[in-house]
């Protein structure tokens, strides 16, 4: 290393950025699939423009990775970046107010003509300026290494230029000490077909590490291995994990999936993910409209399937009344929705928990159903098991909330084994079974039977009309009209027996604790986690379960004098809190960017909460 | 083993609910077809799932002992479609409405008769919404006044077989809901063709639209009014057979046998099975008073069906992957082992 020094750190966020054609994505995965092979925790978040392509070179089409990776647990994928790629001035100007003080800058300066300035919107050349700053500015003519590296290669320039993200890559490596070699062995493996394609990328690869290898102004830093539980890991994302939760739950209660789905960012991936998976049997119908999506989970549910149907906000608004036809044919369906900026189109591939009032109430009459929220990338995946899980076990509709933020996020994740996992119960009335009532209810949790049409001697009618309570007749009676309401509701609080009981993290004995709920998990630990290490007390309450709530919720925010409810979206879990629990006082921290939150914003929030 | 086919009466086939529907609804009859037919097909009850959107002929699954289901409006394909896809043995049954089917759940009918997914629709077709009392519906006759179009409607009606065709169904027939034996043939070779069998019944509201259907139905000119088509058969008509529909051009014209020449081997004979729909159409378009109005099997081509393609691909998929259960998943692709 040319007798540089090499200081050791305890964890790094970098961020590449650059034209949503230039590989960004790619190159971020590659250094996060590497950084996860030596051991480090990651935790990772693309940042992708919703113009497929956008005009090239401005700043809303730039397109960014930013992972976090470390020798201690990462919970998110950081607020600042120690390391900024910017392949393109425009990539510098959507970024680099990201960059921690004292950073580095890595820029292909080929890219800074006076032509791409104009398109980034600079009047002059930023460069100049953020020298005198607190920043390391690395100008590496990556662009004209990459066509030198590759002048005989007897590819096009076109093709050439294809490959400069890989003298970032290799530049980054250098930087951080990570061997080139399995970022290599990915090549040969992608084009296997192509071996000049493979060759090209790795000279570049290896061009932008000796590169690096030769600038004297580049820092070098080792990020020590986590200590890491033993056992075999992959990196997966929110959408991927969800997907496979649901084809381990069609395996652990022996019933084919279904999937009703209409393709909606940041959930088709879901859909996708799916779709690829006939060989676990699975059966995706890429429905003609949300609608249908989900009305074909129903039907597919009614004929005795595990069923379910993804969506986004906008979407879940359109499966409304179909929700509803489920709550009262009290029939098993999951409903994914990945929450994303809104009202309306609102911001489709920006994060945020603004759909929780609608999961909750979003529908027409009585209507109730469970409501369940993942909070990492990767416990989407249990938290999918589970939504299947009680929506089979308790015959009732439940929705499932991620975010963009977890949907395309992505962490090393400890592989489950199926072994580990609850076998599924569906209560299926068998052939055989006397004077089969539809509506005849288990006392203790008040579960209908499911009759699955091909039984003999058990046909019976749904539908969304009213049903007298035992034979499921269309009814208009007035007393059993407010039965039914009642069992409905009451069916659904009794899962709270079914559920573990809320978690503290931190400290038991501090006086005030986060509150949150889904995606913001990992900045709400993080931010704690921080605060103890200054020696402060500060406790963690993360819900999962929101409808019905953990039964021991309101003795767990009693322990704490105060509250921080901490959420994406104007106020939907505090208020839901104020109506469940109205003899505490909550405290709320808001934010609604389309953004997650930092760490230095739930410091600030703590502290004024603290001092109020 | 031999395996005898059970023997049902229509009896087997209606619940124990009371029907609710109008004195002289023309529904009734078509639900005691439906339950004659049943009884004759050959099926096990348990095998049967009768489906249905909203609307008065929604109500249907409730008057039949079989599983049934009354979804919400319009959705009545989207959610057969499910029942079919997941469960391929049952024989799906489904019933709705010129609202509910060309109105509200246009979009899910004609994706569902493109996809041909082996369902067997039942599109009642009053021309006119009778459970909401009275407004005009997509199939309501042009100039038509009703309750919300009380100067007439200014909106040309959908042909529920146009529809069909033009979204490239492959089974299209039309019944009258008083000939329940005509309906019983068709509910029967509906259910032997494989893929969406899209049944048009021309049914009469007696309190909303009374007499819609009279003009083609007058017991007196009903032989010059309508023509029931057969497979194999020359399309002829009227008063002792003496008329028939030959091709003039691309067009269809009623001739008379004996007249200018014209022999009954010079009619058309009709192919249901003909994958070119173009004659169909035309037998489809056929509208009073020019023509008579054609009856019977119109259309049928055996084409693969949505849900067999979709067993056979997860069946192909099955046979070449490595991967045969969830923990070949997990562990399928890049991992690495953290000693």
């Amino acid at each position: 290393m040319n007798g540089k020094i090499i200081e050791e750190v305890d964890e790094v966020v970098i961020r590449f950025s650059g034209d949503s054609g230039d590989g960004m994505q790619l190159t971020g995965m590659q250094f996060s699939d590497t950084s996860a092979i030596l051991g480090n925790d990651i935790a990772t978040f693309p940042d992708y423009p919703a113009e497929i392509r956008a005009p090239q070179g401005t700043v809303g089409g730039v397109s960014g990775y930013q992972l976090h990776f470390g020798h201690k647990e990462v919970h998110t994928p950081g607020d600042f970046a120690d390391v900024l790629v910017a392949m393109n001035p425009a990539a510098l100007k959507a970024n680099y107010e990201w960059v921690k003080p004292g950073g580095t800058i890595i820029v292909d300066i080929d890219s800074f003509t006076e032509k791409n300035l104009k398109k980034a919107g600079y009047d002059e050349n930023p460069l100049e300026k953020y020298k005198g700053g607190d920043f390391n500015i690395i100008e590496a003519p990556i662009s004209n290494l990459t066509l030198e590296t590759l002048k005989d290669s007897g590819l096009d320039r076109k093709t050439m230029l294809r490959s400069k993200n890989m003298f970032a890559l290799g530049m980054v490596y250098v930087i951080f000490n990570r061997p080139l070699k399995y970022t290599e062995e990915f090549f040969t493996k992608k084009f296997a077909k192509t071996p000049d394609v493979a060759e090209a990328n790795k000279n570049v690869l290896r061009a932008g590490a000796n590169f690096a290898n030769t600038i004297e102004a580049l820092r070098s830093y080792r990020v020590n291995p986590a200590k890491i539980q033993k056992g075999t890991y992959r990196n997966i994302s929110g959408n991927v994990a969800t997907a496979w939760g649901f084809i381990a739950a069609s395996e652990k209660s022996n019933l084919p999936l279904f999937i009703g789905s209409y393709p909606i960012t940041p959930a088709t991936e879901i859909l996708q993910e799916l779709a690829a998976h006939k060989d676990l049997g699975v059966k995706a119908f890429q429905a003609e409209d949300e609608i249908a999506g989900i009305c074909s989970a129903i039907g597919a549910s009614f004929a005795g399937n595990l069923a379910i149907t993804t969506t986004s906000g906008p979407g879940l608004a359109l499966k409304g009344e179909a929700i509803g036809l489920a709550v009262i044919t009290e029939l098993p369906l999951v409903v994914v929705n990945v929450q994303r900026g809104g009202p309306s189109t609102g911001l489709p591939t920006k994060t945020e928990q603004s759909d929780l009032m609608q999961a909750l109430y979003g529908r027409n009459g009585e209507s109730p159903v469970v409501v369940i929220a993942a909070s990492t990338p990767s416990n989407c995946f249990n938290y999918a098991f589970e939504s299947a899980k009680i929506a089979l076990e308790h015959m009732t509709p439940v929705i499932l909330l991620t975010d963009g933020f977890l949907a395309n996020g992505s962490e090393p994740w400890k592989i489950a084994e199926m072994k580990d996992l609850p076998q599924i119960f569906p209560p299926i009335a068998k052939e055989g079974t006397l004077d089969y009532q539809p509506y005849r209810r288990n006392a203790e949790n008040l579960v209908r039977q499911w009759a699955i049409p091909g039984t003999p001697g058990l046909e019976h009618r749904l539908g969304g009309l009213e049903k007298i309570d035992g034979t499921g007749n269309v009814s208009y009676l007035a007393d059993n009209h407010e039965l039914m309401v009642k069992y409905r509701a009451e069916k659904v609080q009794r899962v709270a027996n079914y559920i573990p009981d809320q978690t503290i993290f931190g400290d038991e004995d501090a006086e005030i604790c986060m509150v949150g709920w889904g995606g913001t998990y990992g900045h709400l630990i993080t931010t704690m986690e921080e605060l103890r290490e200054e020696g402060m007390k500060i406790a963690v309450v993360h819900f999962n379960y929101i409808l019905p709530l953990p039964k021991n919720t309101k003795e767990v925010l009693s322990k704490f004098k105060k509250r921080l409810v901490c959420e994406l979206n104007a106020g939907q879990f505090v208020n839901y809190l104020r109506m469940m629990h109205p003899e505490l006082h909550y405290y709320q921290h808001n934010k609604i960017q389309g953004l997650p939150f930092t760490t230095a914003e739930l410091r600030a929030a703590i502290i004024k909460t603290m001092e109020s | 083993m031999i395996e005898t086919k059970p023997i049902y009466t229509p009896q087997d086939f209606k619940s124990d609910q009371e029907i609710r529907w109008c004195p002289g609804c023309g529904d009734v009859a078509i639900l005691s077809a439906v339950q004659k037919a049943m009884a004759e097909m050959g099926h096990k009850k348990e095998d049967y799932a009768v489906v249905s959107g909203i609307g008065c002929s929604s109500r249907f699954p409730y008057y039949m002992n079989t599983y049934g289901f009354h979804g919400i409006h319009g959705r009545a394909g989207a959610i057969a479609t499910g029942v079919k896809t997941a469960n391929p043995k049952l024989s799906v049954w489904q019933i709705t409405g010129d609202g509910d089917a060309l109105a509200i759940g246009g979009n899910h009918f004609i994706h569902e008769i493109r996809r041909n997914v082996n369902v067997n629709i039942i599109l009642f077709n009053n021309e006119i919404y009778g459970l909401t009392k009275g407004q005009f519906s997509p199939t309501s006759k042009f100039g038509q006044v009703t309750k919300t179009s009380p100067f007439g409607t200014v909106e040309a009606p959908f042909h529920p077989g146009e529809l069909t065709i033009g979204a490239q169904g492959k089974f299209f027939a039309r019944g009258f809901d008083s000939n329940v034996k005509l309906n019983i043939e068709i509910f029967k070779e509906a259910e032997l063709h494989h893929g969406a069998s899209m049944i048009e019944i021309l049914q009469n509201c007696v309190i909303f639209n009374e007499g819609a259907h009279d003009y083609i139905n007058d017991k007196e000119f009903k032989a010059e009014r309508q023509i029931i088509v057969k497979h194999g058969q020359p399309l002829l008509f009227g008063t002792d057979n003496k008329k028939g529909l030959v091709l003039d051009g691309l067009k269809l014209k009623v001739v008379t046998i004996g007249e200018n020449g014209v022999k009954e081997s010079d009619i058309l004979v009709h192919d249901a099975h003909d994958l070119d729909p173009t004659l169909h159409l035309a037998l489809v378009n056929m509208r009073s008073p020019n023509f008579p109005v054609a009856l019977g099997v119109i259309r049928s081509v055996e084409a693969p069906t949505f849900d067999e393609r979709v067993e056979n691909q997860i069946e192909e998929v099955q046979k070449k992957s490595k991967i045969k259960c969830m923990d070949d998943l997990l562990k399928s692709g890049n991992t690495w082992t953290v000693e």
